[in-house]
């Protein structure tokens, strides 16, 4: 019994035919705040993890600094806990020379729009087959509440305690404006359903698929999402067959607008602020170059190598 | 163009006309050309040719660039002045020279910018473009009259060259030719192969980017894989005859969109078990601090290369200095160990690699190549290398993780652990910044802090055991040890053989590891009466205002040396945007020899 079970656990990795449960991507205990939005994100990434069949050695969750930045700490798979603002470069390097491996990037507002808003933009340009979550509270939580660059105007924080003083970065209307965005969706972490489907969707992209996910932090910023998540009808769902489709949702939620995501012109319209939350994919293109794809190169044998070295060094020599 | 009307070296200023078919020819051991113009005018092109040319003939070479920092600055003004200085010689060259002993010019204002650096030897011969003198515009005339003035105060041999009336000959645009005028002088005065000259020619046209012994090729010859970079000077060109070839080699260059850009996506792709690197200058090293802190704390393996430029700040973008070392050393906040090498010649620049990449994955942490302005653009003949499969790094292995590995399983002893990178399946972690544990947990307990910053220091100890004492460049005694690192190689030890010619008793070393150190130094040291640095880096002179034994600014390894061998190190920098010269080292010798010293 004792030796059928250690063959068991050894072959285990190596046999393709093993399911992956909801266990099996769990690492340490989250320790976010009671309540906070990022368990949720947690949970729905975990369920997409399992839905899928990643294999955990083959699949990297790359993070910066922040609360969200925490995320792989709590995912057994392979992670990078890197620097503020620079996830984005290190899944950038993971994913250009490994592009077999799954990679996922999860960042904060901090993160994604401020100390890291350049890679943001760069990231989206090389359209690397990634998934990009912004998990945005519109502060910063992890330093003890300062003003983040979406918070919303006139909300007090530590740094700017009469309020917010510039109107915030709308990271939708911002990415939609990146030269070969593209996939560009929103969701957000009180609705697990449509939440889930906006990964599955994201993750099934080929290409960077930026996911703004509305993240309620319950310690310094409840005001922001509270009132749309008591009130559904100051969320507008974005539908479309090519979008986000959840069908449990539609009783609860009476704006819907149905939108093509294939419609730039139409996806930055409704970015613009106009007082609704929408939420649902703004804009979905396969056809956009992918980085790793362009930048692919015939891998060379060390004796290859050598020839090729050999002639190279000819050239030059006396 | 192959019968250039030109003199030979030792001719005087006589008419060209005279010395047109009559040559003497001479044998000269050494001699060192320098060809300026206005930027743009191919000068530097012309030099490169002729370097390599010389190479390919079997002299000894060294060249180094004149380069201002602008790409087109306005044209005939000193401070304009670009080029290339070529010495060559019967045996190995090791750099640059003192003085030049033959320039063309293609104006008198970029030659008053070598003349007033002191460029020139007082008998050098002056092949000077003669147009200027008599051109249309009086300010010119003016200026030439002016020049040659204040050029008059050498004892130069002019040699008036009607170079654009003999270009018009053969081209219309004389600007663009000028050049290979220059060479076709050169290579008669200096009795150069024409068909080599000719091959070279095809092939520096045909493919524009491109030199004799090119960085680019010793990194591929590294096995490296993945180069992230951001354009900066004096690196940038390294990175772009790479970028051409790199790819027949399973490699790529990635242009990040900024310096930590670019160390980040080499990160990444080294925490995947890509073999990566990045290659900046000073102000790119300072944006990358924090990610080579990172790397250090993650033990994933990285290259940087840093190719010293004059600083702080933006400093001499295109010229060289040593500047950087205590930065690459201790640039890093919290305690963040790793290693530094530099390179003294081209020839170590190809081999240094490979050991940079190897000793970055058996120690799991980075390594900094210190390169500078001078080796990263200068031309230096040296055996041709035989690769062989060991140079290249093998795919990483992934290979199920054995049961219980922790992904930081250091030895307690000596602080190495084995990598484990992602797809190996059994072997998830997530590396973090933060402190950890051996299994990447984060941990801020005591113990857990101080057991990481242990093993992470420990793995130095252990290479630097592993490390052989340098060896002393003359007697093993003596009054002096001149104590060198990185390009000033050859400058130090020629100064010192002149100086041993004259009897002082006074030997060199020169350091290829920085940090750690290599072992025996304080050893060595106490066998000479007196120990000093020759660097280019900014030190107190020791008579300056103010400027008192306690608180002198040290140059940079002196000050390094002194904290690691309680020897007290005296030092001789400079930080004249240029490599030094053997003359001023040995004047510094001469200044610096101690008191009773014997001869």
């Amino acid at each position: 019994m004792t030796d059928l079970s250690c063959s068991l656990l050894s072959a285990a990795p190596d046999d393709e035919e093993r399911e992956w449960t909801l266990a099996d991507y769990e690492a340490a205990a989250a320790r976010w705040c009671p309540g906070c939005g990022d368990h949720a994100i947690l949970t729905g990434v975990e369920r997409l993890l399992e839905a899928e069949q990643l294999p955990p050695e083959q699949t990297v969750f790359v993070s910066g600094i922040g609360c969200a930045s925490r995320f792989p700490h709590y995912l057994h798979t392979y992670g990078f806990h890197g620097i503020h603002g620079r996830a984005l470069p290190i899944a950038t390097g993971i994913k250009l020379r490994r592009p077999e491996l799954h990679v996922f990037v999860v960042m904060g507002d901090g993160d994604c729009c401020s100390i890291g808003a350049g890679h943001w933009i760069h990231a989206v340009r090389y359209n690397l087959d990634i998934v990009a979550l912004l998990l945005d509270n519109g502060v910063y939580g992890l330093t003890k509440n300062q003003t983040s660059p979406t918070s919303p105007k006139g909300i007090p924080s530590n740094t700017q305690p009469r309020g917010a003083i510039l109107p915030p970065i709308n990271p939708i209307a911002a990415t939609l404006g990146v030269t070969n965005a593209s996939f560009v969706a929103q969701t957000g972490d009180w609705l697990p359903a449509h939440l889930y489907a906006t990964l599955q969707a994201a993750f099934h992209h080929h290409g960077l698929a930026f996911v703004r996910v509305l993240q309620r932090c319950p310690q310094y910023t409840p005001a922001i999402y509270d009132v749309a998540m008591r009130d559904p009808d100051l969320v507008e769902l974005l539908v479309h067959p090519n979008g986000v489709v959840v069908p449990e949702l539609d009783r609860l939620f009476k704006h819907k607008r149905p939108h093509d995501p294939a419609d730039l012109d139409a996806a930055r319209h409704l970015a613009e602020p106009d007082g609704k939350i929408r939420l649902g994919v703004f804009y979905r293109n396969e056809t956009c170059p992918v980085y790793e794809e362009t930048r692919a190169v015939a891998a060379r044998s060390a004796s290859e190598k050598v020839a090729l070295l050999g002639a190279e060094l000819d050239r030059y020599a006396v | 163009m192959t019968t250039a009307p030109s003199p030979s070296p030792p001719a005087s200023a006589a008419a060209p006309s005279e010395a047109r078919r009559e040559r003497t020819v001479l044998s000269l051991p050494e001699h060192t050309v320098e060809i300026v113009s206005d930027p743009g005018e191919g000068a530097q092109k012309c030099g490169q040719i002729f370097g390599r040319v010389s190479a390919k003939m079997g002299n000894g070479v060294w060249t180094v660039e004149i380069i201002p920092a602008e790409i087109q600055p306005p044209a005939r003004q000193p401070s304009s002045a670009s080029g290339n200085r070529v010495r060559i010689g019967t045996g190995p060259v090791t750099n640059w020279g003192d003085h030049a002993n033959l320039v063309v010019a293609f104006n008198e204002q970029v030659l008053l910018h070598r003349h007033r650096l002191d460029a020139l030897a007082k008998d050098a011969i002056i092949l000077i473009e003669n147009m200027w003198a008599t051109h249309d515009d009086p300010d010119i005339r003016q200026a030439w009259t002016d020049a040659m003035e204040e050029l008059g105060s050498a004892s130069y041999q002019f040699v008036p060259v009607p170079m654009e009336e003999e270009c018009l000959a053969v081209i219309d645009n004389p600007r663009r030719g000028k050049n290979m005028f220059a060479l076709g002088l050169l290579a008669w005065i200096y009795s150069r192969d024409l068909e080599k000259i000719k091959g070279l020619i095809a092939q520096e046209f045909r493919k524009k980017a491109e030199a004799i012994y090119d960085t680019n090729v010793t990194l591929i010859a590294a096995g490296m894989e993945l180069c992230a970079m951001y354009p900066i000077t004096p690196a940038t060109s390294a990175s772009h005859h790479l970028s051409d070839i790199f790819e027949r080699f399973g490699g790529v260059v990635h242009q990040a969109e900024d310096e930590i850009a670019a160390v980040g996506v080499a990160l990444g792709a080294s925490f995947a078990g890509k073999v990566a690197f990045t290659i900046t200058s000073g102000p790119g090293l300072a944006l990358k601090t924090e990610f080579i802190g990172l790397a250090i704390m993650t033990e994933t393996p990285l290259v940087v290369v840093d190719v010293q430029r004059g600083g702080p700040s933006t400093g001499l973008p295109t010229k060289v200095e040593q500047g950087d070392l205590l930065a690459a050393i201790f640039g890093q906040p919290g305690d963040a160990p790793h290693v530094v090498l530099a390179p003294a010649t081209m020839e170590e620049c190809f081999l240094c690699m490979t050991t940079a990449r190897r000793v970055a994955e058996a120690l799991r942490t980075v390594v900094i190549v210190l390169s500078d302005a001078n080796l990263a653009t200068g031309v230096q003949p040296f055996p041709r290398p035989d690769p062989s499969e060991q140079w290249f790094a093998q795919p990483p292995d992934l290979a199920p993780v054995r049961e219980g590995l922790r992904p930081y399983d250091w030895d307690p002893q000596r602080g190495v652990s084995p990598r484990v990178v992602p797809g190996q399946p059994g072997g998830m972690f997530t590396a973090t910044g933060l402190s950890h544990d051996e299994w990447s947990h984060v941990g801020y307990t005591p113990d857990v802090h101080e057991r990481g910053c242990r093993m992470r220091s420990r793995k130095l100890a252990v290479f630097q055991q592993m490390l052989k004492p340098p060896v002393v460049n003359g007697e093993p005694t003596g009054d002096l040890l001149v104590v060198g690192w990185g390009s000033t190689l050859g400058a130090i030890e020629e100064a010192v053989g002149r100086a041993r010619q004259e009897g002082l008793a006074v030997s060199s070393l020169h350091l290829r590891f920085l940090s750690p150190l290599e072992p025996g130094l304080a050893e060595i040291f106490r066998r000479f009466r007196k120990v000093m640095t020759i660097e280019i880096n900014y030190s107190d002179d020791p008579g300056d205002p103010f400027v008192t034994a306690e608180n002198r600014r040290r140059g940079q390894l002196a000050w390094l040396l002194r904290a690691q061998t309680l020897v007290d190190v005296d030092c001789w920098t400079r930080v004249p945007g240029e490599p030094l010269r053997p003359g001023q080292i040995l004047q510094a010798i001469h200044d610096s020899m101690p008191q009773g010293a014997s001869r």
